[in-house]
């Protein structure tokens, strides 16, 4: 019984980093209808403009989260503007395949900036310990969640309370109907993208800081994953990648729990095959209204 | 026509220039080779310089180096050595390359690496092929000098192998630390890895200890909660780990908050300055590992080594990796002066023959399997620091 709450606390700590990436895939391609393959490193370079911020300029552990969001969403921005923008009346593919090539730039390009060797995370909060009926929950699994919880929240205030919400549900609606409602499609689509890469980099520092070591690389399988967590839940559909998130955190919990460690990584993308079978649209699929 | 005739012409001188500039840099290539006589030989180092165990690779490098300068005042038999450095990004198939790259294209006389026993092996068919020696200094896996029952002639090592270090670990377990129940965490990933539970099993079952729990990862995982959570159900009383300190230090850490504090045992994959600042200080405590060598140590050629690498670099403490670069120049050196040339047949005759040569990391002699037989340490981490504990010879 402790082993199994255990388990499930080690699958949500770990569910809540693969939600907040997936909630970047969800909403760009709820409204844009782009699988964003750079994502998983803006949330890498994320991680590193938190360890720079932490251990460069001595900032705390949530100055630090701030600065990191920010930047990904400039850097998010950037990336629309630059590679996608031009793309966006081309084929779909034609997007996908650029969408690979800029997460290679960003993967290559970090390694030649300041080579591949991984990277020791500072440890800036000595957190406590809770402990439950002989389970431990580590403080940095309670931040994890409760930095995930905050920011989820933020979200959907922010989609369904504030008027770039409004225009963000509206353009992923029909993108030519907003347009003629003089809804500014191209600053939507920025600050969607600002918005996705800036959860991206907040789960970067904050996988940096649970698991003390980044490397360049280290944004190509979370953000595999994230992307089936979205599709789990249901692509373009915000709850959907919240729950997808946490529920694959957990299978993957109780795949190791079961003693199958090895197989952990394969039964994520079976996940994904057999969602895609059995309910192609998602867990969430029906309800399209909500998407951004 | 005219126009295609030009430009068949101009292909064809093309072509001449290009097998022209083939033929000279192949001319220079065996001038090189078959010198020595100019006063250098060539000796290459593969080594993980970037990527996962970088850190192996740079102290190897370091300890490459200085040995080289203090070989080079001197010289052997006034020849110097000088030193073509590849990295091999922690890569097995850019391991390869890099070899291929040292031996036809610098035509270095050895080669010293690579640092792991993967990347080793990933080198070794093309070093018998070419007919040139390499030594690993930190290859561990037995695999490196023998694979299916068949010795590689050109392959050397200056570290000891897996079986030894995973049975000094089980040893100093059930005699030392007095415990028997042991969990093993194994990076399947890893021929290393393998290689020392092995062993470590195999004494420990024989000498009535008892494994409860057997887990395993992959190297690159993050996330091992999960194992420690169910190696935490089986109440092990000691957790043996023989992996790189890349997941070392994240299973450490993750299995102290997970309240495993039981003792911990690994190998020389720990040793790494970056294993102590992703674990934590205070993680470590309770953790030890068998090494090959310990600047601890009083042995005066130890004392020695030490004082000359603190010179060189700005004070810096040497680890094992640093030692067995070291050792690893010298071994080559003194196979080099009893060859007398920098043929790399002969020299691979001549580090065969290696008897009772005196090094940093213990008097050495290799055995019919290109196998050092020499002592090992066990380290013990206290607050962070490798404080030397104890010395166990072979049998």
């Amino acid at each position: 019984m402790e082993q199994l709450i255990q388990q499930i606390v080690n699958g949500i700590s770990l569910g809540s980093i693969y939600a907040l990436i997936a909630l970047g895939y969800t909403m760009v391609y709820g409204i844009v209808k782009l699988i964003n393959f750079a994502h998983g490193d803006v949330f890498m370079v994320g991680a590193f403009i938190g360890f720079y911020s932490i251990s460069y300029f001595h900032l705390g552990i949530f100055p630090a989260l701030i600065i990191s969001m920010a930047a990904c969403a400039v850097f998010g921005m950037l990336i629309e503007r630059i590679a996608y923008k031009p793309l966006r009346n081309a084929t779909r593919i034609a997007a996908l395949i650029t969408a690979i090539g800029v997460s290679l730039f960003i993967e290559y390009g970090t390694i030649y900036l300041r080579g591949a060797q991984p990277q020791a995370y500072p440890n800036v909060v000595p957190l406590h310990d809770l402990k439950i009926f002989g389970v431990v929950i580590s403080g940095q699994s309670i931040m994890i969640l409760a930095v995930s919880i905050i920011l989820m929240v933020l979200l959907q205030f922010i989609v369904h309370r504030t008027k770039i919400g409004k225009a963000m549900r509206a353009v992923s609606h029909d993108m030519d109907a907003a347009k003629l409602m003089g809804i500014n499609v191209n600053n939507t689509i920025s600050a969607t993208f600002a918005i996705g890469s800036a959860l991206a980099g907040a789960a970067g520092v904050i996988f940096g800081m649970y698991y003390t070591t980044i490397d360049p690389l280290m944004g190509i399988i979370p953000g595999l994953k994230a992307f089936v967590a979205a599709v789990l839940g249901g692509i373009g559909i915000i709850p959907g990648a919240m729950v997808g998130g946490l529920l694959l955190g957990v299978i993957e919990s109780f795949v190791s729990a079961a003693g199958f460690s090895l197989w952990r990584d394969g039964v994520a993308f079976v996940v994904l095959i057999l969602i895609l079978l059995l309910r192609p649209a998602g867990l969430f699929g029906k309800n399209v209204k909500e998407k951004v | 026509m005219r126009k295609k005739k030009v430009a068949g012409v101009f292909m064809s001188m093309m072509l001449a220039a290009g097998v022209m500039a083939g033929c000279s840099s192949s001319t220079s290539g065996t001038a090189e080779n078959s010198g020595g006589k100019g006063g250098t030989i060539k000796v290459g180092a593969n080594l993980e310089l970037s990527g996962g165990v970088a850190s192996y690779g740079q102290s190897i490098k370091e300890g490459v180096e200085l040995a080289i300068d203090e070989i080079n005042k001197k010289g052997i038999d006034g020849k110097k050595l000088q030193l073509v450095t590849v990295d091999n990004k922690s890569d097995a198939s850019e391991s390869t390359n890099g070899a291929l790259k040292l031996i036809t294209q610098d035509k270095v006389s050895a080669i010293i690496g690579a640092a792991t026993t993967t990347d080793t092996l990933a080198e070794a068919q093309i070093a018998h092929d070419n007919k040139v020696p390499f030594i690993t200094p930190s290859g561990t896996g037995s695999v490196v000098t023998v694979k299916d029952g068949k010795l590689n002639d050109y392959a050397f090592r200056t570290c000891f192998i897996d079986p030894f270090q995973g049975t000094v670990a089980a040893k100093f377990a059930t005699n030392t630390l007095k415990v028997k129940k042991a969990a093993v965490l194994i990076d399947s990933s890893s021929d290393y890895s393998k290689g020392l539970a092995a062993s470590f099993k195999d004494y420990l079952k024989k000498n009535g200890g008892q494994v409860v729990s057997e887990e395993a990862y992959v190297a690159k995982d993050t996330d091992f909660h999960s194992q420690l959570t169910r190696i935490k159900a089986t109440n092990p009383e000691f957790i043996y780990i023989p992996g790189y300190y890349q997941e070392v230090g994240l299973i450490v850490k993750q299995a102290r908050e997970l309240g495993l504090n039981v003792p911990m045992l690994g190998g020389d994959g720990w040793d790494s300055p970056t294993l102590v600042q992703l674990a934590g200080k205070d993680a470590l405590n309770n953790t030890f590992i068998t090494n090959n060598y310990s600047s601890g140590d009083t042995d005066p050629k130890v004392q020695a080594f030490v004082k000359a690498f603190k010179a060189k670099y700005n004070g810096k403490s040497p680890d094992a990796f640093n030692a067995l670069g070291y050792d690893s120049v010298y071994f080559l050196a003194d196979a080099i002066k009893r060859a007398g040339s920098g043929d790399p047949q002969k020299i691979e005759k001549a580090l065969a023959a290696t008897d009772g040569l005196d090094l940093v990391t213990g008097k050495m002699k290799l055995d019919k399997n290109h196998d050092p037989i020499k002592s090992a340490v066990i380290l013990e981490y206290n607050k962070g620091e490798q404080v030397f504990k104890t010395k166990v010879n072979p049998e």
